[in-house]
């Protein structure tokens, strides 16, 4: 397929792109690594009149630190987040899901912005936002504000920014002290999105969970935190009968759909399948 | 000299059996590839078609002004422009006695009978903007039921899948021995299973594509077209448009893959040489990868309920098989859809003494993409029930997976033998493959950590599978069913005034290296290095006609060729080399680009200078003297009416018995296809041809919706094998030449994919047994892994 014609826009700055898109009453897309946007145009799937390029804007790239927060621009790319040794050490979440993420070619383009605002259910990134309880930057007309990751992921392809609003940073919280981070997803191939994922983060002291947030991906209609297993675990030690405990509360939590290729009873076996492996896993790692 | 002792002299040859590197290879690294897409016309119209979006409907209404007037558009042509300059195709052949299937054209007229039936045509300057203009035209189709189940579409007041047939069989028909009843009354154990295989599709790298170039100046036709079968399709395009053949000319350049796929006919080649006729200007078509999962030919889709009975020894004592083959609204042309069901209730159980057997086959229309011939057509269909059945009754006796097929092979020396279903096999080999696989693998060394590795809840599953494949056809296949397909081939062969060697020769090259093979067996007849042969394939106008690549034919039949034309014209260069040295052409040879004294090796005189002199002086030499330097020769295969190969493959997995995946640890084959011409390419063809046996057993099918629609069309949710998920591949082989022709070569190219399936099968079974789990349906799913084991 080939995709309609569409004008091009390079922006230089925030400011400029937020005008251009303006400008284009509604017609204008945002691209960063184009690995969701491109295909979009050729499968005809939209036509907007122009793509605004966000690559050049030196705002939106760059990884640091400050105040213990990380903050990891939104062009940053999969590949980046895979070997930075900030994101390493201070949002390990994402350095456990960047290989998950399609295949290297994909991740030399694909940017960490473009997966958060795209907000596709069956992606690695929101769901490692959300448990790593991250933070994102955002850009509009009105200046900038801060959305917590459990209000930014609504609905199916859809966050809490506006039309036009652009996602500058992620800010991911301070590490603390026993923090353990553990990532994995069931795919039939390796690099496609999978059947069913989660994202871990807990403080474990001494053989007891203090904290943790899990969210998994692939399993509804956005990335989903599991609270009723939260709570099943906060406090606990991580036994045979603790994780048991977790894993039947995962029915309160997750709500898949039925689909001819998954039902959802599957994909609730599946989830409580990881859920066990991901805590045992836990249990070894702290 | 007898055919057995020629034999033994190719085995000497310098070229013949070694591993030459394929000679395309480099130019492909280097981007110098020349595709059909590469090719880039005056005055060229780019095509592209708007297809009905459901199953089954009537045509109310085609409006195609606003498509019109967008920018870029030529023409929009429907069925009332195109259809009448073209005679229909029905895809049904005489061998297949009562076969039926509707005639087909076009684009659709009334009836709409697949989503992604073309309905509409396109031609723009450039390809999106005629995709820009089919958004604009606007289709009204009345919805219609469509046949989807092949099952359901059996029953009395099922909706016709295509207008004008009396029921949704294509064709049915029988075939069986005296005694089967009796087996199964007297038989000690009897085990069966009803087997379902997907459809999927062959996603070649290079997709469908088509110039046609129409000059109606000089009334010659020319048509760059990516296929395995040019001259098949020059006799279509001639034939249905009304040409003459030599008006006609079919040029298949580099091939990105074909797999069977690109041999048969679709309705946007046709559309794409009626536009060009119509217009007089070259109309370029390729299919994008969307539209290729609608309208490339499917693969397979079968249901299978077979049953096996065994003594109280474990010897087979017979096979009853029920087939039902779903293809879609018609059958192909021109080679059916029949073929691969009829294979299917052939091959069953033919690597084994079996002495009764029937076969039932039922073919069934539907409204889906047509299903047709794709590599290793039913083979591994046959191969999975039959060794699914085989693994069951060992487990009903207690005995192991080998030990049970070392009691049914056809023993090595029994040959030539006729089986069940009433294949003649010359010679095959199953006994010392077995032997062969059995150390390849160090099978007990694999049984032992299976079991070890079970006790710690890893499940591990190993699964072998022998095969027959066809290879070598000759005119039983389609000709005496009537269809113009070549049974034979053809070739040129030539030597150049600077004493090099040229061959035009009628099999084709999609990536396999028949080229490389063709240069090899050339080189040893005349005493050259392969890289001083040039081949030249796959044009209508410049190589003699024949049946090129298809059902494993291109070194058998087309190395066969080359040979005999490569040797007449020895015979020629020498028999003027003994008029320009006074000496007896028997007393010469030709090695080292030299004409050399037979006996001594000695050097004699150079091919330049035979070359330079047959050229530029042919008045030097004696009065009388042929200075033809040019020799043809056509060969088709008699004796068997194919060549038989066989082989056998292990696989060992893992399945996480928990999430229902399997990983794919190793796989092993052990393949005899007669001589080898080139060890490395055949291990080429067998590790590619594995992978499209894996694929199916594990990733790819073509999902449809009870309404028909096809619900993953794209390469995002159609999954094909990839690098990470194929397992090593080891390869061992046996080599018994079929006495049949001097080469001594069979088939190999659809080895690899005709039992892959059916190892990985058994092997999952095998993982699976501990729980008393079985699965019977591929692709084998994580779901479907899951159902099995009660899970969900
Ligand atoms: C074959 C293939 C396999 C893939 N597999 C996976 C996978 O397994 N897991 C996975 O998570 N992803 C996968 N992807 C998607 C890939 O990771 C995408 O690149 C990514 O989701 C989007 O990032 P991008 O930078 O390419 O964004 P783009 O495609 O450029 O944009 C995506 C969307 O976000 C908007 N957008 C982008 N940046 C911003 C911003 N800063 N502010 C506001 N809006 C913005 C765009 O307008 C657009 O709507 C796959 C893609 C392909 C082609």
């Amino acid at each position: 397929m080939k995709s309609p014609a569409f004008d091009y826009i390079r922006a230089r700055s925030v400011a400029h792109a937020l005008e251009a898109y303006r400008s284009l009453d509604g017609e204008g897309v945002y691209l960063a690594g184009g690995h969701s946007v491109v295909p979009s145009l050729t499968l005809r799937l939209q036509a907007p009149a122009a793509l605004i390029d966000l690559s050049g804007i030196d705002a939106l790239t760059g990884i640091s630190l400050d105040d213990g927060w990380l903050r990891i621009g939104a062009m940053t790319r999969h590949a980046e987040v895979a070997a930075d040794p900030m994101i390493r050490d201070h949002a390990h979440l994402f350095h456990l899901a960047a290989p998950h993420v399609a295949h290297p070619a994909i991740r030399n383009r694909g940017t960490i912005g473009g997966s958060l605002s795209l907000a596709d259910p069956a992606s690695e990134f929101p769901a490692v936002a959300l448990a790593l309880r991250a933070e994102m930057e955002v850009a509009g007309h009105d200046g900038v504000r801060r959305v917590k990751a459990d209000d930014f992921f609504l609905d199916i392809y859809e966050t809490a920014m506006e039309p036009g609003e652009i996602l500058q940073a992620i800010l991911v919280p301070p590490v603390r002290a026993g923090d353990v981070a553990v990532f994995d997803e069931l795919a039939r191939r390796r690099g496609d999105y999978a059947m069913v994922g989660a994202a871990v983060q807990a403080v474990v002291d001494a053989g007891r969970v203090t904290d943790i947030s899990i969210a998994f991906f692939s399993v509804g209609n956005k990335p989903t935190r599991a609270g009723a297993a939260e709570s099943a675990l906060r406090g606990a030690r991580l036994d045979d009968a603790v994780i048991a405990a977790a894993q039947s509360a995962l029915d309160a939590d997750l709500d898949p759909s039925d689909e001819p290729q998954m039902p959802a009873s599957v994909r609730r076996h599946l989830a409580r399948v990881l859920l066990g492996r991901l805590l045992g896993h836990l249990g070894t790692t702290a | 000299m007898t055919l057995q002792d020629t034999n033994t002299a190719a085995a000497r040859a310098p070229h013949i059996g070694q591993a030459h590197r394929r000679q395309t290879a480099r130019r492909h690294l280097a981007g110098r590839g020349r595709f059909v897409s590469d090719i880039v016309l005056p005055r060229m119209l780019h095509a592209a078609f708007v297809r009905s979006p459901m199953a089954r409907g009537r045509i109310l209404e085609i409006d195609t002004r606003d498509a019109e007037q967008s920018p870029g558009v030529v023409r929009v042509f429907t069925a009332r422009d195109l259809n009448p300059s073209c005679k229909p195709w029905t895809g049904t052949l005489d061998h297949f006695a009562t076969m039926v299937s509707a005639p087909q054209n076009i684009l659709a007229e009334e009836e709409v009978l697949w989503a992604g039936h073309p309905v509409a045509m396109v031609l723009a300057r450039t390809r999106a903007e005629a995709e820009d203009a089919c958004e604009l035209v606007m289709l009204d189709i009345e919805e219609g039921e469509a046949c989807v189940d092949g099952h359901a579409a059996l029953t009395g007041d099922a909706p016709r899948a295509a207008p004008g047939l009396d029921s949704n069989l294509c064709f049915q028909t029988v075939l069986e021995t005296m005694a089967v009843d009796a087996a199964f009354a007297g038989a000690a154990h009897v085990v069966e299973g009803d087997f379902t295989f997907g459809r999927h599709t062959a996603v070649t790298l290079e997709p469908r594509s088509v110039v046609a170039d129409f000059d109606a100046a000089s009334e010659q036709l020319t048509v760059h077209h990516g296929t395995q079968t040019p001259y098949q399709f020059q006799d279509i395009y001639a034939r249905h448009f009304g040409l003459a053949e030599s008006r006609v000319r079919v040029i298949a350049p580099d091939i990105g893959g074909s797999f069977g796929m690109k041999l048969h006919l679709y309705n946007e080649e046709m559309a794409t040489v009626a536009a060009s006729l119509k217009l007089g200007r070259p109309v370029k078509f390729v299919a994008d990868r969307l539209e290729s999962f609608v309208s490339d030919i499917h693969a397979r889709d079968h249901k299978v309920s077979a049953r096996m009975a065994l003594d109280a020894e474990g010897t087979i004592l017979a096979m009853e098989v029920d087939d039902m083959t779903q293809i879609g609204a018609f059958s192909t042309y021109p080679r059916t859809s029949v073929a691969e069901g009829n294979q299917v209730v052939r091959l069953m159980g033919a690597p084994y003494r079996m002495p009764d057997y029937r076969g039932r086959l039922s073919v069934v229309f539907q409204n889906k993409v047509q299903t047709s011939q794709y590599r290793a057509v039913g083979h591994p269909i046959a191969c999975a029930v039959t060794e699914a059945l085989v693994d069951k009754a060992a487990a009903r006796l207690g005995l192991d997976p080998f030990e049970i097929r070392a009691r049914n092979v056809v023993p090595d020396d029994a040959y030539p033998f006729v089986s069940a279903t009433g294949y003649s096999f010359e010679k095959l080999s199953h006994e010392a493959c077995l032997a062969k696989l059995r150390e390849l693998m160090d099978y007990d060394a694999l049984r032992a950590e299976q079991a070890a590795l079970r006790e710690r809840g890893i499940y591990r599953g190993i699964g072998i599978a022998p095969f027959v494949e066809i290879t070598n056809p000759g005119a039983a296949f389609y000709g005496v069913g009537g269809a113009r397909i070549s049974a034979q081939d053809g070739a040129v062969v030539r030597l150049t005034p600077s004493g090099e060697v040229q061959c035009a020769i009628s099999v084709t090259e999609q990536g396999q290296g028949t080229e490389t093979i063709i240069s090899q067996i050339v080189a040893d007849q005349l005493g050259v290095a392969p890289e001083q042969v040039k081949v030249t394939t796959g044009d209508t106008d410049t190589t003699p006609s024949g049946g090129a690549t298809w059902a494993c034919r291109g070194a058998g039949i087309g190395g066969e060729t080359a040979l005999r034309a490569g040797r007449k014209l020895q015979g020629q260069i020498l028999a003027l080399a003994g008029q320009i040295l006074q000496s007896d052409p028997a007393d010469l040879a030709l090695a080292d680009g030299h004409v050399v004294d037979a006996q001594s090796g000695t050097r004699r005189m150079p091919l330049a200078e035979i070359g330079r002199i047959a050229t530029y002086r042919p008045d030097t030499l004696p009065e009388g003297a042929d200075n033809s330097l040019t020799a043809a020769e056509h060969f088709a295969p008699s004796g068997y009416p194919f060549d038989f190969t066989n082989g056998i493959q292990a696989s060992l997995v893992e399945v996480d018995v928990e999430t229902g995946i399997v990983r794919l640890l190793k796989h092993w084959v052990v393949e005899d296809c007669g001589r080898i011409i080139n060890p490395l390419l055949v291990d080429e063809q067998i590790r590619g041809g594995v992978v499209q046996g894996l694929g199916p057993a594990l990733f790819e099918e073509c999902l449809y919706d009870e309404t028909g629609q096809m619900t993953n069309a794209s390469l995002a949710d159609y999954l094909v094998p990839m690098a990470c998920e194929m397992p090593d591949i080891v390869i061992g082989h046996v080599e018994t030449p079929t006495n049949d022709t001097i080469l001594g070569a069979k088939g190999v190219g659809e080895a690899g994919t005709a039992a892959a399936g059916a190892a990985a099968l058994n092997a999952v079974n095998d993982a699976l047994s501990p729980f008393k789990a079985e699965i019977r349906q591929t692709p084998m799913t994580p779901l479907r892994i899951l159902a099995a084991l009660g899970h969900v």
